[in-house]
């Protein structure tokens, strides 16, 4: 088994129109900066774009917004600081938000991920996030149902990989990148170092059955 | 009246956080209270990024770019961390692992409910990152922010006008002016800063405030 792939355009290749798109990191760190980049130049639209935040000045998930990419982001935190192209898109009523709790985006994609229906979680009981949603009283705590969410295609960032796509990561660069690979049908990760030679089996983090591409992007932002 | 710098206030409220606690700091002017815990304590502080045991600030030129906090500020891993990932990182503060979360609010009503995500205005996007998932399971919540508003109006009030993070989750406030406890009887005076009265307080508060149980 080989899951190394020839160059970034190759791992973006698959992505079509309206695709769901999960992105990992969290503020600058663990962003396939990379991969990002091959999509803009790979063309594809309309993408829902799933992600902790929705981009900063003028890289990463901000290019996609400011190509006018994107349709929809379903995010934590959309409100960064220099998140300019995701504001100005909102303002202008050019994109949708759907705004979950990080917790819950993450146990979310982690159901997905896992195969499960979806979870009764106490995040966001009597707000506005919980409007629509059932809920239940457990242990005389109020909990909310949130839904699994999965995606078309997962765009990672890694520190190392092997061939059979396994991936450890470096410092807090891991976030949602883990998660997010179970998630979609399609995940492929950058990585900074590739080789032919196995991960030490202790050290993987991401087994490689979640990963279906990894390419080399030597580049740590 | 005597109002406290942001300093000052991140070092009152490092003055209350125990030896030995699990702590998560909201992003802005919370994490400055790590700053300021006295000697001698060891507190381990979370951030929601995925690292248990946040260190100090490095110096400059050894940042390493993929190891930040919540606040997206570049940090160290101090002596016996962690790293991992986010699903794991939300069972710890959603799980009650956690023991103290200080964050910054909009807005909190005098039955602990907190505002600090979403504001009324509609061009502005709302974003709550984790604040309701820390709510929920951190079973200490401390609000430390300005005791009323630029413009004069007042954060401490009878009722949230704002969009709720949490249902009656604030166990103690620190603003400029005062210290408060949150009690099933509303806000309770811990201490008022140096140098103000208690009437002047209540005055810029829209709840009734209590006075101390004589101790």
């Amino acid at each position: 088994m080989d899951k190394r792939l020839p160059d970034l355009a190759a791992a973006v290749a698959p992505i079509t129109d309206g695709s769901v798109v999960m992105i990992g990191g969290f503020g600058s760190s663990g962003i396939p900066f990379g991969l990002i980049e091959a999509l803009l130049e790979q063309g594809a639209t309309g993408l829902t774009i799933i992600s902790n935040n929705a981009g900063a000045g003028e890289t990463g998930i901000a290019t996609l917004l400011k190509a006018g990419r994107v349709a929809k982001v379903i995010c934590s935190y959309p409100r960064s600081p220099g998140s300019i192209w995701f504001e100005r898109r909102f303002e202008a009523g050019e994109i949708g938000l759907e705004v979950v709790p990080q917790g819950t985006l993450a146990e979310r994609i982690r159901a997905a991920g896992s195969g499960l229906g979806g979870f009764f979680t106490p995040t966001g009981y009597g707000t506005l996030l919980a409007q629509g949603k059932e809920t239940r009283i457990i242990d005389g705590v109020g909990h909310v149902l949130e839904a699994p969410l999965r995606a078309d295609f997962a765009l990672l960032r890694a520190e190392r990989a092997d061939k059979w796509g396994n991936l450890s990561f470096h410092a807090t660069a891991r976030n949602f990148n883990p998660v997010m690979a179970t998630a979609a049908r399609y995940s492929v990760a950058e990585v900074r170092h590739l080789s032919a030679e196995p991960l030490d089996p202790e050290h993987v983090v991401t087994p490689g059955i979640f990963v279906q591409g990894v390419v080399e992007y030597g580049v740590r932002p | 009246m005597k109002s406290l710098n942001d300093n000052e206030l991140a070092a009152r409220v490092a003055r209350d956080i125990p030896d030995g606690s699990y702590v998560n700091l909201g992003i802005g002017k919370p994490t400055h209270v790590s700053a300021f815990v006295p000697e001698g304590r060891e507190v381990i502080y979370h951030s929601e990024n995925g690292i248990l045991g946040v260190g100090p600030t490095p110096p400059e030129g050894q940042e390493d770019v993929e190891l930040i906090d919540a606040s997206k500020r570049f940090v160290t891993a101090a002596p016996g961390a962690a790293y991992f990932e986010h699903a794991d990182s939300f069972a710890m503060m959603r799980g009650g692992h956690i023991d103290i979360a200080v964050l910054g609010a909009y807005q909190v009503a005098e039955n602990g409910d907190l505002a600090n995500w979403a504001t009324l205005d509609e061009k502005f996007p709302p974003a709550v990152g984790g604040a309701m998932d820390l709510v929920v399971g951190v079973p200490t919540i401390l609000v430390m922010m300005r005791h009323v508003n630029r413009d004069g109006s007042p954060k401490l009030l009878r009722q949230c006008t704002y969009p709720l993070t949490g249902l009656g989750v604030v166990s103690r406030v620190y603003t400029d002016l005062v210290v408060l406890d949150v009690t099933p009887q509303g806000f309770r005076l811990v201490e008022l800063t140096p140098g103000n009265s208690f009437d002047e307080v209540q005055a810029l508060t829209d709840a009734t405030i209590l006075p101390p149980i004589p101790t």
